[in-house]
């Protein structure tokens, strides 16, 4: 097992945004967290990520408790994040923002070789290499924030909504891009509200409801539950 | 490395020949000793506002005490090379006052800039006036007498150095994986935290640098105009420092250096108008700002990289 979250609460000043959530997430992976919003969601991802700290619960990244640890610690074991609504440095260009996703890796020789996997997987980011990274189209920049977090080499890449605000064509291309990320061995943890595409790619899923964990299957079974179907896919 | 080293050499041919010419003008007397003086006003300026420029403009953190480390380092220097009056004292001044200034940003640094914006520019101008007061009452700095007959040091090629040597520092710290950081930090402090940035650092890094470099200006402004006062590092050298920065684009250390130019050509050349002087001057910022509001340049710099690349390519086509 990567990554067993136990029991975890965290609150916003009085307010308790997540109430006692346990999710694993087994290596090779990809395990899909879906739920409408306020579900808990973001708050879930950036407490792992070290961002925010929770008021109870542990989070057990390769058998070490890391909810008490300093998010360079967490990002140097390995785990890093696509940020929810991108949040690309939009005043660097685009390999500069490649390089910022590689700011803790000591091997400089393994890192050339990344860029050119990455400008491979995502062939407009090398076309556009020497750009201000502001002046790429909204699926671009979610294609470079994708970009980044892989150039850290993670194990396990922690994915925030990765097709908010995005057109059709390009959400297909970034679910297709996930998959692929996985076939290369990374272990992903997917947030989204696009829950049929979510489950869809997902070995497993996890749906939550104002805090707590309603529901959990393989991605076909949730995708197939009805109450699932009437909820978030609209059916 | 060595791409950097070819740029560097070339930033330092070009500086050589710059000094070669400046003297030449001189010597055939185009630059007589009133154009002197306000070169090295103007370079003085331009190692103040520098340091400025990497705070405001790189690590994104707005600061209005930098006259209290110009202040710090004019100080130092003064109380140093009063008791040692050779370029040796002063190299010696400069180096302390840089110390002391880095080690108190780094003190008040910490604290402060967990704060952002408004907040932020009250706190650093409150260290500046704290500075200014402890001068005030201090035996050592004379009080609010302040020091006289500080040493001539900062003669014209001393402040040359100086601006080479601060300028090449900062543009080297903004284009490493430091300066990555500190300009990731200003971006987006939140993505920057999570690719492993610790933003606390990077920010008070940025921070000490700028202080001392605003040191090192103090240092040549206390012994080329020899004499100091408190007075002369209220909030309203902080304010010039921040003009400079402002005019010359946030973020292009090319727009500072032309904005410190072009400020110091235009009050040597009002200088014959009299009280007029200071609303010509404010009336000329005040059409900069309204008709080029990101500053002269915005964040263009002038770079020898682009300027090789551009040859390099242009070969290329002829070759082809």
């Amino acid at each position: 097992m990567l990554l067993e979250v136990e029991d975890l609460s965290v609150n916003y000043g009085v307010i308790q945004a997540v109430k006692g959530v346990s999710f694993k997430v087994n290596e090779g992976e990809i395990v899909s967290l879906i739920g409408a919003n306020g579900a808990g969601k973001t708050t879930i991802l950036k407490t792992i990520s070290g961002l925010m700290k929770p008021s109870g619960g542990k989070i057990v990244y390769e058998g070490h408790e890391i909810q008490k640890q300093k998010s360079q610690k967490i990002v140097a074991g390995g785990i890093s994040q696509v940020p929810e609504g991108r949040r690309i440095f939009a005043g660097l260009t685009v390999l500069e923002n490649l390089q910022m996703g590689a700011f803790l890796r000591k091997d400089r020789d393994g890192l050339k070789k990344d860029y050119q996997e990455v400008f491979e997987r995502f062939p407009v980011l090398r076309e556009r290499k020497n750009q201000d990274a502001a002046t790429l189209s909204g699926g671009e920049q979610q294609m470079l924030a994708m970009g980044r977090a892989l150039t850290a080499k993670p194990k396990l890449l922690l994915m925030d909504e990765p097709s908010m605000g995005l057109a059709p064509i390009f959400i297909n291309e970034i679910f297709d891009i996930i998959q692929a990320i996985k076939q290369q061995g990374t272990t992903v943890l997917l947030i989204e509200q696009n829950a049929s595409k979510a489950l869809a790619i997902a070995d497993r899923g996890y749906v939550l409801a104002t805090g707590n964990i309603l529901m959990t299957g393989t991605g076909q079974e949730l995708l197939a539950n009805e109450d699932v179907q009437k909820a978030y896919l609209g059916g | 490395m060595k791409k950097n080293l070819k740029y560097n050499l070339t930033w330092l041919a070009i500086m050589v020949v710059g000094y070669v010419v400046i003297n030449l003008l001189e010597f055939v007397g185009v630059i007589d000793q009133f154009g002197e003086n306000t070169m090295v006003l103007i370079g003085i300026n331009i190692i103040l506002a520098t340091g400025l420029n990497l705070i405001i403009g790189f690590s994104g953190q707005f600061s209005l005490g930098h006259a209290g480390f110009m202040a710090i380092g004019a100080y130092v220097c003064a109380l140093i090379t009063s008791s040692i009056s050779t370029p040796m004292g002063m190299a010696i001044g400069m180096i302390a006052g840089a110390a002391v200034s880095a080690l108190v940003a780094l003190i008040v640094g910490i604290p402060t800039l967990r704060l952002d914006g408004d907040y932020l520019a009250i706190a650093t101008m409150g260290v500046a006036e704290i500075i200014r007061i402890i001068l005030n009452n201090l035996k050592i700095t004379n009080g609010p007498a302040g020091l006289y007959n500080i040493p001539l040091l900062a003669t014209w090629p001393v402040v040359y150095l100086m601006v080479c040597v601060t300028t090449l520092i900062i543009v080297n710290f903004i284009h490493s994986r430091d300066g990555r950081a500190v300009m990731s930090v200003r971006e987006n402090e939140i993505a920057s935290e999570s690719m492993g940035v610790n933003t606390t650092k990077w920010k008070v890094l940025a921070f000490v640098i700028g202080a001392a470099t605003a040191a090192i200006g103090g240092a040549l402004h206390a012994n080329y105009i020899q004499t100091i006062a408190p007075t002369d590092f209220g909030i309203m050298e902080s304010i010039n420092i921040l003009i400079i920065v402002v005019l010359g684009g946030i973020g292009s250390i090319t727009g500072t250096f032309v904005a410190a130019a072009v400020l110091g050509l235009l009050d040597m050349i009002l200088q014959n108008f009299g009280t007029l002087r200071m609303v010509l001057y404010s009336l000329a910022l005040i059409l900069l700002m309204v008709f080029k509001p990101s500053g002269l340049l915005g964040t263009w710099e002038f770079s020898v990289r682009n300027l090789f690349n551009r040859f390099t390519k242009s070969k290329q086509k002829g070759d082809a």
